[in-house]
């Protein structure tokens, strides 16, 4: 195969040639209620062929990975008619390598009847819970075998386990209807998912509680978000703004995110990257071939750096941070975070909490968006403090900021980091990418809450 | 596919064979140029097997082994749920118009210039905007056998124009937009970038708006991205069955208010979520959801409605798995009001153009709460500026419960809602601003 790629990316006229053939099988199993709603296998073969020509993109993908010259020379014809000046991208050394899944218990070598028993299990708790109307479970795991190779002579060779976890109970009364959830997530560890009985039951009991919790009144609050939604905010209101797709074409937006500018105290510190081991946002490549890094995207509350691919950091003079990611073969890489967090400050819960008069502790999530400059994001769990103590249970919230006044009205940071490994991530119609996201309890001051 | 079909039914009961293959070329432009052409080609082949009276799934993108692909399937079988259904054999279809060989007449050439033109035009406009177009056109190839004797085949084809600026003032952002998408290919632009122009001009200046109850427009794309979600979320058979729609018990009983129709409608000419049969090979069909008010049925795939006790829809949709009841084109009825009209008749109020996380609340309930990513202040009947910084919340039961108005301006938004602006009397609006 190797020598076939070789040969298919020899005698054609372009500036840069990757191509990327993709192998995997999945499983997924999906309850809705008592009914086991489908239980499936996935298999697909494919690949995908990007040629740069003058500054200009031709992609190509396909499921027949056959007569792979013609395809290069659609993918350089293509580039061609877009390209109109000079290509710019990161020059790199080629790499031989091949990289194996690392797994502790690969849910490859799990039988089925097993992953069915867990499942059977924590949903037999969910439902036993009263008030409890229905539950939806929804588990897939997959292995992924990516050989990439371009026209500066890499070929590198990577496999991936992924597995994904969602529990959610939904409670029902008086044609009220309320739900809660829990993510999980794994680069290839199936213990990971195991060992939720306790959680499970918890998160049942509280979409019982919401139905008769009272909704939060629309306004401005003082926050206090848990490390799950403090990482999916992080995500959300910073790692987004980070990527420099955004930003490379954009000249308004460079002068906004100038590295130097200050965004917040000397507290805050936010990170990302794939080089940090062990998480479901890491690797050793990216989907362009360039070896994982960490990146201080904010130090001591100052922007310092922010997430490339060979592309954008080559137009805006900057290194590349192996951040070009690609979901699958029917797409091309573009700039993705992998794992993202708040680094950990010294306050204590206590610390945070003891002298808000009247505010909202807002945990777990539901969601996230964002336009870069607004964004939303989504407790799974919420409850107003009153005088420094945790009060009423209330309905999940969505809160709202704005990255240019947000991020400075961060005014505490905890010393409780935890990654949360459920998160998926969607941009340009790819989703949802493996991450991870993290961060201590945090304070937000005046953050906005929509409510009734 | 008839290899497939053989080997499954040497060992079960019952079987069906699904087969997309699909041919598309997107054009995308960024920081308004030209920036890469796509061809992208895919097969995908789906098998669901009846064996022990248990529902075992498949699939394979690209080429597999018929052997391996019905073992895939066979194994997954003993854990699968009980099938209630047995596979459709229709002698008729009816003839629904999705597929326009014009298509295939749309060079590279005319859609780069499309992109460059649709560009230009915004730009005219304001110069400073940074805009990214995209211009696609494909084809699909849908076909489906079954055991049962039922077979069905159909080409779709689609074009897709679309267009997002972004105008970035010292901190501010303002972001506008908006696509369309037909089985015929568009080469006229004109409803788009008069829609983004519109959408500039309302946006010209920012103003302030203060946290209460208010009149809230919603223009199509505001009702696309508050209301739907919670709708479809309601209305799908399997929410139903399972108890988890607040409407579960309500069908025949007034709901919404008296001037409110909602239908699903997979038959309507050229439009691209339009289809003669579902991914199940049931036949598309219009189905009226809310009529005057009133709920009047839900949607089902064919495993849902024998568990209801009710007939399939023709809602059956594969996203990546086993078909599940999913919408065609859903259309919500066309009132008598200008959008003028409505504006005209608010002291107070907001309108909302698109607003971003509306999705992200517990929308089971009917509830949405996100940013007004694009809104308009109204004051004394005239729009006055953008509002920023600004989030709606409501409960859709409670906001089409009683509507003011309903417009006139009907149109087709992400290319599978029909639908005009909606005018409500009194909806929550918090704003840092104020």
């Amino acid at each position: 195969m190797q020598d076939k790629i070789a040969d298919s990316l020899k005698g054609h006229k372009a500036d840069y040639i990757e191509i990327r053939l993709e192998e995997s099988q999945a499983t997924r199993i999906i309850y809705r209620g008592n009914r086991l709603e489908e239980i499936g296998r996935t298999s697909s073969l494919g690949g995908n062929v990007r040629a740069l020509v003058k500054g200009g993109w031709g992609f190509v993908s396909f499921n027949n990975i056959d007569k792979l010259g013609g395809k290069v020379g659609l993918a350089v014809k293509q580039a061609r008619i877009v390209g109109k000046e000079d290509s710019k991208f990161s020059p790199a050394k080629p790499v031989t390598d091949a990289v194996t899944a690392e797994t502790k218990k690969n849910p490859l070598t799990v039988p089925l009847a097993s992953k069915k028993q867990l499942l059977d299990e924590y949903n037999g708790i969910i439902l036993s819970t009263p008030k409890i109307q229905t539950s939806n479970i929804g588990y897939s795991d997959g292995q992924r075998k990516v050989t990439f190779a371009n026209s500066e002579g890499t070929y590198i060779e990577q496999t991936k386990v992924d597995i994904s976890l969602r529990l959610a109970a939904i409670a029902s009364e008086n044609g009220q209807v309320q739900q809660v959830g829990l993510s999980l997530g794994s680069q290839g560890d199936f213990s990971a998912i195991e060992g939720l009985q306790e959680q499970a039951k918890q998160m049942a009991q509280r979409a019982a509680g919401l139905l008769s919790a009272p909704q939060a009144k629309g306004g401005e609050y003082t926050v206090v978000l848990d490390p799950v939604l403090a990482g999916v905010f992080v995500h959300e209101a910073f790692g987004h703004l980070s990527e420099a797709d955004h930003i490379y074409e954009n000249k308004r937006l460079q002068d906004i995110m100038v590295l130097g500018r200050k965004f917040g105290d000397k507290h805050l510190n936010i990170v990302d990257g794939a080089a940090v081991p062990g998480l479901r946002g890491s690797y050793k490549y990216d989907d362009e071939g360039t070896l994982a890094t960490k990146t201080y995207l904010i130090r001591e509350g100052v922007l310092e750096s922010r997430l490339h691919s060979r592309e954008t950091a080559a137009k805006m003079g900057e290194k590349p941070t192996g951040n070009a990611r690609a979901i699958n073969y029917l797409f091309p890489p573009i700039v993705r975070m992998t794992n993202t967090y708040i680094e950990p400050g010294t306050l204590s819960f206590e610390d945070i909490i003891g002298d808000i008069k009247e505010g909202i502790y807002a945990k777990d999530w539901y969601g996230g968006t964002t336009s870069l400059e607004m964004f939303t994001f989504s407790a799974g769990e919420a409850y107003m403090i009153r005088n420094g103590k945790i009060a009423e249970l209330l309905r999940p919230v969505v809160l709202s900021g704005n990255v240019f006044i947000t991020m400075s009205n961060i005014d505490a940071i905890g010393n409780d980091l935890q990654m949360n490994q459920g998160g998926g991530c969607g941009k340009g119609g790819q989703s949802p990418l493996p991450v991870s996201n993290g961060s201590p309890h945090i304070r937000i001051r005046s953050c906005l809450v929509g409510g009734s | 596919m008839e290899r497939i079909m053989s080997q499954a039914k040497k060992v079960a009961e019952q079987a069906e064979v699904f087969q997309i293959s699909s041919k598309i070329t997107p054009l995308h432009f960024e920081a308004n140029r030209l920036k890469q052409i796509q061809d992208k080609e895919s097969t995908r082949t789906a098998l669901r097997l009846i064996k022990g009276g248990k529902v075992g799934f498949a699939q394979a993108s690209g080429s597999i082994e018929p052997g391996t692909l019905v073992e895939m399937a066979v194994e997954t079988c003993q854990f699968g749920m009980p099938a209630k259904f047995n596979f459709p054999n229709p002698k008729v279809y009816p003839k629904i118009d999705v597929f326009d060989s014009q298509i295939d007449a749309v060079t590279i050439d005319d859609m780069v210039e499309l992109g460059e033109q649709i560009i230009a035009k915004i730009r005219q406009h304001t110069s400073e905007i940074l805009c990214e177009a995209s211009v696609a056109k494909g084809i699909a190839s849908v076909h489906i056998i079954n055991s049962e004797g039922g077979e069905a085949s159909y080409n779709k084809s689609f074009f897709n124009l679309g267009l997002e600026g972004i105008l970035i003032k010292d901190e501010d952002m303002l972001f506008v937009g908006d696509s369309h998408s037909s089985c015929h290919p568009i080469l006229d632009f004109g409803p788009i970038t008069e829609e983004v122009i519109k959408q500039l001009e309302f946006a010209k200046r920012n103003v302030g708006i203060s946290t209460k109850s208010m009149p809230v427009i919603f223009t199509p794309h505001g009702v696309a991205s508050s209301l739907i979600a919670p709708l479809l979320s309601a209305f799908n058979g399997k929410s139903v069955f399972d108890g988890a729609s607040p409407l579960k018990d309500k069908l025949g009983e007034q709901v919404f208010d008296k001037s409110f129709f909602l239908w699903d409608d997979s038959t309507l000419p050229y439009q691209v979520a339009s289809y003669p049969c579902d991914d199940e090979g049931v036949p598309g069909q219009r189905t009226m959801l809310v009529d005057s008010g009133v709920v009047s049925r839900f949607f089902y795939d064919l495993q849902t409605a024998a568990l209801a006790n009710t007939q399939s829809t023709g809602n059956g949709s594969r996203q990546g798995g086993l078909p599940t009841p999913s919408p065609s084109s859903l259309v919500i009825g066309k009132g008598g009001t200008s959008f003028h009209d409505m504006v005209s008749n608010i002291k107070d109020g907001l309108v909302v153009e698109l607003m971003i996380g509306a999705e992200q609340g517990n929308i089971l309930n009917g509830d949405f709460s996100g940013n007004v990513l694009l809104g308009y202040k109204i004051e004394n009947g005239q729009i006055t500026g953008r509002v920023k910084d600004t989030m709606v919340a409501g409960n859709v039961y409670q906001i089409l419960k009683q509507l003011e108005a309903i417009g006139n301006d009907t149109r087709w938004v992400e290319g599978f809602l029909l639908t005009p602006s909606l005018h409500c009397s009194s909806v929550s609006v918090a704003s840092k601003a104020g």
